[in-house]
C-alpha cells in the first residue's frame, strides 16, 4: 500500500479549539476532553494538537519537532541542522507509554537559532531561510519529517484516537493560551504519523475537517513559490496558503480570508464600488488560492485563532464565547463538554470567519467591528 | 485543358414520388448542382459540383432529397487511398496548391477523448448547481505579483482585465472570410452571454462598433483596417502571429470577395487581393514583438489587455514563455485542428501539434518559471463541446476560443468549401443573396443558446467534482485521468492514468 505523500488520502474529521484572548495559559487537559467527546468522528488513524505559549523558556527559538524513522536518519539531519542552525537545546519529546499507541517513530525536538552568517549568505529573510530548510528536509530526506517549526508553540500528532495521542504526548503537563485539536477519519490509509493534523509552517498550524477539491489548483500555484507539497494532503496546502498570503504577501487577515473563502459573486455585486473593486481584484489575482470543496478549519497563530468554513458551509462548525475564552468546534457538544454555559453560542455562516485575536495582537486586520459579514471576537 | 479524371464525390438522390418540382433546391444551391430542365419539365442534378452542404436536403419541403458518399470506389489500396489519388488528379489538372476550408480532418487521436473527469462520492459532496451558486466568471489579463492594500483599500489598480461570465469566447474570424451577418450573430451572442468575439484580421465594420465592449480587435500582419479608432473600439487587442490551421503561413482573401464593404473595412481597394504575409514585417524577433505589444498599449493608454495568438508548434512552451516576458497579457494558442476559411491542405493536415499537448506544455513551463499567474492562457483548435472546455481548463487554460463550433451553431454543415465563397448557409460568403440567408437575430439566438447549454453542462461537471468556482478547476490536473495513453503522453499532459 502506498504511503501518504505518495498518494493523497481523503478524510473526514473532528476539530476543536479554544483560546484565551488575554494570553493566559491553561493546561491541555480541556482540549483533550473536548475532542474526545467527538470520538465517533475519528477512526483511530490520526489525532493531533497544537499549543501556543507552551515553551516560555525558549520563546525566541524555533521549536523543531521531528519524526525520524530511525537513529541513522536522525544523525543525518543533525549534521545538516548543526550546519545551518545553532541548537540551543534538544531532547526527545516526552511521551507516556499507553496501550493504544503503537509503532511510534523517534520523536525529537530541537530549539534552534539560524546561524546569522548563513542567513546573510543565503540573502533571505530569516523566516524564509527557516522555511527553505523545512522544505528541504521534508522533501529530500527520506525518513525525517519536521512537523512543527514555530516559536513558543508546538504540534503533537500521531496515529491513534486524539484523546490517546493527547495522553501519549502528556499534554496535560503543558500550558498554553491557544489549543487546537483534531480527530481524523481517513477513508483509506496505512496510518502514517506525518499524515495526522495539525499541519504547520513556522507558527501557523491548521486542523481541518473536510476535503479540498481545489487541491490541484492550490498546490500547483504554491509550487511556483517554492512550497513543496510533499505530504499530498489538502491540509498541508492550507497551512502554506496562509503562510504565502500572510507572511510572503503581507496581506491583512480580511484579505486572506476573502481570498480563501471569497464572497460569492452575488454578494460582491451588492458591495459598494470601492469594496467591490478590492474583492474583485482579490479574486482575479488570488483565484488559484480560493479553497473549494467542503472544509472547516481552525488556524492557530501566535497572534490568535481563526476559524473558517467553506463558502456554502458543507462542513459543520460552532463557535462560543465565555468571558475571555473563545471556543470553536465541529459540534456544540465539544464546547459544552468543557464550557457548559457559554455567554454566546452561534454557528458561523459559510465563508464567515471567526477571528479571535490576542489583546496585544499585532495583526493587520481591517474589518470594522460589528460589520455584518465578519465577526472579530476581540472587538 | 485535358479531360478531368475526377468523379463526383457524392450522390444526390431524389425521391421522385416525393419531389413536387418546386425548384427550392435549384434556388438554394449556389454550386449549381440542381437545375430545372425546361424540356423535360423536371429538376435534375449535376453531382460533380455537390459539396454535401446539406442546404437542399434541409430546405426541401417534401424531404425528397438525400445525399450520400458516392459508392464509386478505386481499387482497394491501403496506401494509395482515394484521397491520395484524387489529390494527384487535381494537381495534375491545375498545377496548383490544394486548398481546403475548416480544420484538420485526419484521423489523428483526439486527446480530449483520452481524458476522463473526476466526480465526488461520499467523502466530498457533489454540489447541485440547481440549488447552489456555481461561478464561472473568469478574468483574462496580466495579474500583478501581489496586491497593494492600504487601510482596506486597493492602493494600486490591477492591470486591465477582460471579464468573462463564461470561459468561452468566439475566436477570430474576419469580415471577408465570413459574412457580416455571421459576425453580427456572434457579436450579439457575446454581448448577451457576457463574453467576447474577435474581429480576426478583417477590421471592424461600422455596424459593429456598438459591440465594442464585447469585441477583441485583431492586429494581423496585413494591418487591414487597423487605425486608432479601431484599436480604441475593442475591449482588448490581439496580435495574430499564427493560427492552428496554417502555422507559418499567411492569409489570402481573393479579390472577388473584396466588395465595397469589405474594401472599406479593410482599407484596401475594391476587388484587390488582400494578402496577409506570414511574418509581420516589423516583427523578426521577440524584442520586435515586445515593441509592438507596448506600442499598442501606448496607443490605447494601457487601458486594454494585449493578447498574442500563436499556433501550437513544436517549441510552443519556450515561445509562450518569451511572449509572456515580452509583455503580453493573454496568450492564445491555436492547435492543429483549428479551423480556417482557406488553407493549403498539406499545411493544414501536417503542420503543428495538438492543442492538448501544447496547453499542457505551456502551462507547465510557465509554472516552472514562476510566471504562470502573470499571463492568461486561452486555447483554441477544435473545442467541440463543454467537456472539452472543462478538460482544457483542468489542464491549465483560463478560457477557450471556439470558432468552428460557433459556425456549426449558425448552420455550418462542415462541407469544408469555405474558400469558394459559395457558402449556402450565408456564413463563409460575401454574396449578398447568400448572406441574407443568415438572419443575425436568429443566428445570435442560436450562438447564445449554444453558450448557455454549455454553461449548464459545465456547471454540472464542476458540481460533480465538488467545485463551485471555475478558478478552482484551473490547472487542477488531479481532476483528469488519462485512458489509452502512453507513459510519455501522460507525462507531458501531467496527468495520472485511470485507476491511479
Amino acid at each position: 500500500m502506498l504511503r501518504e505523500g505518495v498518494v493523497r488520502i481523503p478524510s473526514g474529521c473532528a476539530i476543536s479549539g479554544m483560546m484565551n484572548k488575554k494570553g493566559k495559559c491553561f493546561s491541555g487537559e480541556d482540549i483533550i476532553k473536548s475532542i474526545a467527546i467527538m470520538h465517533d468522528r475519528s477512526n483511530g488513524l490520526g489525532g493531533g494538537f497544537a499549543g501556543y505559549g507552551i515553551y516560555p523558556d525558549f520563546k525566541d527559538d524555533y521549536a523543531f519537532h521531528f519524526f525520524f524513522d530511525d537513529d541513522t536518519v536522525k544523525e543525518t539531519v543533525e549534521t545538516l541542522l548543526n550546519k545551518q542552525f545553532t541548537i540551543i537545546f534538544d531532547e526527545p519529546i516526552p511521551t507516556r507509554k499507553i496501550k493504544a499507541i503503537k509503532d511510534a517513530p523517534v520523536i525529537w525536538r530541537y530549539f534552534v537559532q539560524p546561524k546569522s552568517k548563513m542567513v546573510i549568505q543565503a540573502g533571505l529573510p530569516e523566516e524564509e531561510y527557516v522555511v527553505k530548510f523545512i522544505m528541504k528536509v521534508n522533501s529530500e530526506i527520506e525518513g525525517a519529517y519536521i512537523f512543527s517549526s514555530g516559536k513558543n508553540m508546538g504540534a503533537f500528532k500521531g496515529v491513534g484516537y486524539p484523546e490517546d495521542i493527547g495522553e501519549f504526548f502528556r499534554l496535560d503537563e503543558y500550558k498554553g493560551y491557544i489549543w487546537t485539536a483534531h480527530g481524523r477519519f481517513p477513508t483509506n490509509t496505512p496510518g502514517w504519523w506525518g499524515g495526522a493534523h495539525p499541519f504547520t509552517l513556522l507558527d501557523i498550524s491548521v486542523v481541518h475537517n473536510g476535503e479540498i477539491s481545489s487541491y490541484g489548483t492550490n498546490r500547483r500555484f504554491l509550487e511556483m513559490y517554492g512550497y513543496k507539497c510533499t505530504l499530498q494532503t489538502d491540509t498541508e496546502v492550507m497551512a502554506y496558503i496562509f503562510d504565502y498570503l500572510m507572511r510572503r504577501q503581507g496581506l491583512p487577515l480580511d484579505v486572506v480570508v476573502a481570498a480563501m473563502a471569497s464572497p460569492l459573486w452575488m454578494e460582491i455585486n451588492r458591495m459598494d464600488p470601492e469594496k467591490r473593486e478590492l474583492v474583485k481584484a482579490i479574486r482575479a489575482v488570488y483565484g488559484s488560492l480560493l479553497v473549494n470543496g467542503p472544509f472547516s478549519i481552525l488556524v492557530g497563530t501566535n497572534q490568535g485563532m481563526i476559524a473558517l468554513n467553506d463558502r456554502i458551509k458543507l462542513r459543520p462548525s460552532v463557535a462560543a464565547i465565555k468571558g475571555d475564552f473563545l471556543y470553536v468546534a465541529s459540534e456544540e457538544s465539544a464546547i459544552r463538554e468543557i464550557c457548559p454555559k457559554p455567554d454566546k453560542v452561534w454557528a458561523p455562516r459559510g465563508g464567515e470567519p471567526v477571528i479571535g485575536l490576542l489583546e496585544n495582537a499585532q495583526v493587520n486586520y481591517n474589518f470594522a467591528a460589528g460589520e455584518n459579514e465578519r465577526i472579530a471576537i476581540n472587538s | 485543358m485535358t479531360l478531368s479524371y475526377l468523379t463526383p464525390a457524392f450522390l444526390v438522390e431524389r425521391n421522385d414520388k416525393r419531389c413536387i418540382q418546386c425548384k427550392v433546391c435549384v434556388q438554394q444551391c449556389a454550386n449549381e448542382v440542381h437545375r430545372f430542365d425546361e424540356e423535360e419539365g423536371e429538376v435534375l442534378a449535376d453531382e460533380l459540383n455537390c459539396v454535401n452542404c446539406q442546404r437542399c436536403v434541409v430546405m426541401c419541403p417534401t424531404r425528397a432529397l438525400s445525399i450520400r458518399k458516392s459508392p464509386n470506389e478505386f481499387r482497394q489500396n491501403a496506401n494509395w487511398t482515394a484521397d491520395a489519388i484524387k489529390s494527384i488528379y487535381i494537381q495534375a489538372e491545375t498545377g496548383g496548391v490544394l486548398l481546403t476550408g475548416m480544420g484538420n480532418d485526419r484521423p489523428y487521436p483526439v486527446y480530449w477523448d483520452h481524458m476522463l473527469l473526476n466526480a465526488s462520492q461520499v467523502t466530498n459532496p457533489s454540489i447541485d448547481p440547481l440549488r447552489e451558486p456555481m461561478e464561472l466568471k473568469t478574468f483574462l489579463g496580466r495579474k500583478p505579483d501581489s496586491l497593494v492594500i492600504e487601510n482596506g483599500k486597493l492602493k494600486e489598480k490591477i492591470p486591465p482585465q477582460l471579464e468573462l461570465d463564461i470561459p468561452i469566447m468566439f475566436s477570430a474570424m474576419s469580415f471577408g472570410s465570413i459574412s457580416l451577418n455571421a459576425i453580427k450573430s456572434l457579436a450579439r451572442a457575446a454581448r448577451q452571454e457576457g463574453t467576447f468575439y474577435n474581429t480576426g484580421e478583417g477590421g471592424l465594420h461600422k455596424d459593429l462598433y456598438e459591440y465594442g465592449a464585447n469585441t477583441i480587435v485583431q492586429v494581423a500582419s496585413g494591418r487591414f483596417g487597423v487605425h486608432p479608432e479601431y484599436l480604441q473600439a475593442g475591449a482588448a487587442i490581439e496580435i495574430k502571429i499564427g493560427q492552428g490551421a496554417k502555422p507559418g503561413i499567411g492569409g489570402h482573401l481573393p479579390g472577388e470577395k473584396v466588395g465595397r464593404e469589405v474594401s472599406e473595412t479593410r482599407m484596401i481597394p475594391e476587388g484587390t487581393d488582400a494578402i496577409s504575409p506570414a511574418p509581420h514585417h516589423d516583427i523578426y524577433s521577440i524584442e520586435d514583438l515586445s515593441q509592438l505589444i507596448y506600442s499598442l498599449k501606448e496607443a490605447t493608454n494601457y487601458e486594454k489587455p494585449v493578447s498574442v495568438k500563436i499556433a501550437a508548434v513544436h517549441n510552443v512552451a519556450a515561445i509562450a514563455s518569451g511572449i509572456a516576458r515580452a509583455g503580453a497579457d493573454i496568450i492564445a494558442i491555436d492547435g492543429y485542428r483549428g479551423g480556417t476559411g482557406a488553407a493549403p491542405l498539406r499545411i493544414r493536415d501536417n503542420v503543428g501539434i495538438p492543442i492538448e499537448f501544447a496547453l499542457a506544455a505551456v502551462d507547465s513551463r510557465l509554472r516552472e518559471e514562476g510566471i504562470r499567474n502573470q499571463v492568461s492562457l486561452v486555447v483554441a483548435g477544435s473545442i467541440r463541446n463543454s467537456a472539452d472546455v472543462v478538460k482544457a481548463i483542468a489542464l491549465g487554460a483560463d478560457a477557450v476560443y471556439i470558432a468552428t463550433g460557433a459556425l456549426i451553431a449558425l448552420g455550418c454543415h462542415m462541407c469544408q468549401k469555405c474558400f469558394t465563397g459559395k457558402c449556402n448557409w450565408g456564413i463563409a460568403t460575401q454574396d449578398p443573396q447568400l448572406v441574407k440567408r443568415l438572419n443575425p437575430e436568429i443566428g445570435a439566438q442560436r450562438a447564445a443558446n449554444l453558450l448557455r447549454a454549455w454553461k449548464h453542462e459545465i456547471k454540472e461537471m464542476l458540481g460533480g467534482m465538488g467545485i463551485n468556482a471555475i478558478e478552482s478547476l484551473r490547472g487542477n490536473r488531479l481532476m483528469l485521468r488519462g485512458i489509452g495513453l502512453t507513459e510519455k503522453e501522460l507525462q507531458i499532459l501531467g496527468i495520472s492514468a485511470v485507476g491511479e
